[in-house]
């Protein structure tokens, strides 16, 4: 008697439990979370504070707000961002100033940590919202940040 | 060929199996070298190391606020409470009073951390025994607390908000809508989980009964988390030695005695209601001022010995720090809670099926890399 009894139950609580994906199945589009994600390219935006990758932003003039302080470097837990850098002379003050050459950054090795951008006191460096970041080689993935011939913001001081 | 002969041949003889590294039912590069009578499992031998990464050695290298976010990839379902476990034990050693913002913020995250944990597990857990449906249930409600943190902390997993002396940045102005959005949402998917699966005569009786793990043995083999409660030993953290806010807030452990399957599944569930409550209790009274606490910028610990305990979704983690002095630890040690749960394994498996096997481990709830570290 136990036996039929149950299959009774067992085939009671498995429609209970279909009524749920039933109810979801008739209405399949609403409060549905999931996203068309190579369709909707166009309107996908990222949440501001997405870390996506380093990036260091220039203004019109080519100029980026670097001062080649390396405490970006010094901060990075793995070596992601390395910094060559050399002295040269203000022509206004006539005094040797610091000047970065090149801010690499290998994306390859970043952690996404963000305490590079937390430790930066100029704001020099901020995290884009570009996700797509896959490559064929992954040499493409070491970047120079400063863009050629860029020079440092006037006024920017660390 | 006469008969009594080749009787004779066939005789019954153990042998062994590996289950994993690569096996679906292991979620993760587990290996488990399992000796078995038939289909009776004799010994279960769990063999570690394909996913070592020498964390705590690296450790020693790194700064303190560099540590924080190596933990993130340890257990990395419950990634903000271990890095506040590392917080905290700098904290501490540097007796550095957090503002009361931070702590509130920390035991939200670190409660919806939990919750996002548990629904995945009760997703997976669903798929190992069979309910693929579960699967899709449980994800769906995770990704609304993936939109919250990845608005709030930038990244959906690997968050790494913490820092030694408070939080990275302040909450998003979403963060609070958000939450309560979710509250409001997963309050009324959370009984339909219920009826899914916990109410499902079918699923019960294939959970009955095995894999038991009495309350002696849980405390002997260091079980924690909802594996030591579901036995009945009442080991939670966040009330024995509550750091935190938890000591502000009213909230039940939860305690089963059947120490089975279902009770560990059963104590995950009730432990989503009451990450709730919690929740509930102080996301309207998050106290305004600052977001952290002013630290050096290298941060050294006075030469000692410095350990703290956090409830993770899993179970107890625990930091240990040795320094000397300078800058990096000089050894630094973390008791994971998944390597405790995994010991038990061969205790609670032996004598049933390989099936059964796969239906305990979905319920210790191993996350890996937490593992081997």
């Amino acid at each position: 008697m136990t036996y039929f009894k149950d299959i009774y139950y067992a085939i009671k609580s498995l429609l209970t439990g279909m009524s749920v994906t039933g109810k979801y199945f008739l209405n399949a589009r609403k409060g549905a979370i999931t996203q068309q994600y190579p369709e909707n390219r166009a309107t996908l935006k990222m949440f501001e504070r997405f870390r996506g990758e380093v990036v260091m932003p220039h203004d019109e003039n080519n100029e980026h707000r670097c001062t080649g302080c390396q405490k970006c470097e010094l901060a990075c837990p793995n070596g992601s961002i390395e910094i060559i850098w050399d002295r040269q002379v203000d022509p206004e003050t006539g005094k040797k100033k610091k000047v970065i050459d090149q801010h690499i950054y290998h994306l390859g090795m970043c952690t996404m940590c963000s305490l590079c951008i937390e430790a930066c006191p100029t704001d020099a460096i901020v995290w884009a919202q570009n996700f797509e970041n896959s490559v064929y080689d992954r040499t493409t993935l070491t970047k120079v940040l400063n863009k050629p011939g860029s020079k440092l913001m006037p006024g920017v001081e660390d | 060929m006469d008969t009594p002969i080749l009787r004779n041949n066939f005789k019954s003889e153990e042998y062994q199996i590996n289950m994993g590294p690569q096996h679906p039912a292991t979620h993760g590069v587990l290996r488990l070298l399992l000796t078995i009578d038939g289909e009776i499992i004799k010994k279960v031998e769990p063999d570690l190391g394909y996913i070592h990464r020498s964390i705590e050695k690296m450790c020693e290298r790194d700064s303190y606020q560099q540590i924080v976010h190596l933990t993130d990839r340890m257990d990395y379902l419950s990634s903000h409470i271990n890095n506040e476990a590392v917080c905290l034990t700098v904290e501490n050693a540097l007796q550095l009073e957090v503002p009361e913002r931070v702590k509130v913020i920390r035991t939200i995250i670190a409660e919806l951390t939990r919750i996002a944990s548990h629904t995945l597990w009760w997703g997976v857990m669903g798929m190992d025994v069979g309910a693929l449906t579960t699967y899709f249930y449980g994800f769906r409600d995770r990704e609304l607390i993936n939109d919250i943190f990845e608005e709030t902390c930038g990244a959906r997993l690997t968050m790494n908000y913490n820092i030694p002396g408070g939080l990275m940045f302040d909450i998003h102005p979403n963060f609070v809508n958000r939450t309560k959005e979710f509250i409001a949402h997963f309050k009324t998917k959370l009984p339909e989980y219920d009826l899914l699966l916990s109410g499902n005569i079918i699923f019960q009786k294939r959970m009955q009964g095995i894999g038991i793990l009495s309350k002696e043995d849980a405390i002997s083999y260091g079980a924690s988390g909802p594996v030591g409660r579901a036995s009945g030993y009442s080991c939670d953290v966040r009330i024995h030695h509550p750091y935190s806010n938890y000591d502000n807030v009213k909230f039940n452990e939860i305690l089963k005695t059947e120490g089975d399957t279902l009770a560990r599944y059963q104590v995950r569930i009730l432990e989503m209601w009451e990450s709730l409550s919690i929740i509930e209790q102080l996301i309207d009274n998050i106290p305004e001022g600052d977001f952290f606490a002013k630290t050096n910028v290298v941060i050294k610990l006075p030469a000692g010995e410095y350990y703290q305990k956090v409830e993770t979704a899993r179970g107890e983690l625990g930091v240990y720090i040795n320094s000397t002095g300078t800058k990096n630890p000089y050894r630094m040690k973390f008791r994971s809670p998944g390597f405790s749960n995994l010991s038990l394994l061969n205790h609670i498996a032996v004598g049933g099926k390989i099936g059964d096997l796969v239906a305990t481990m979905a319920t210790l709830d191993l996350v890996i890399p937490d593992i081997d570290r």
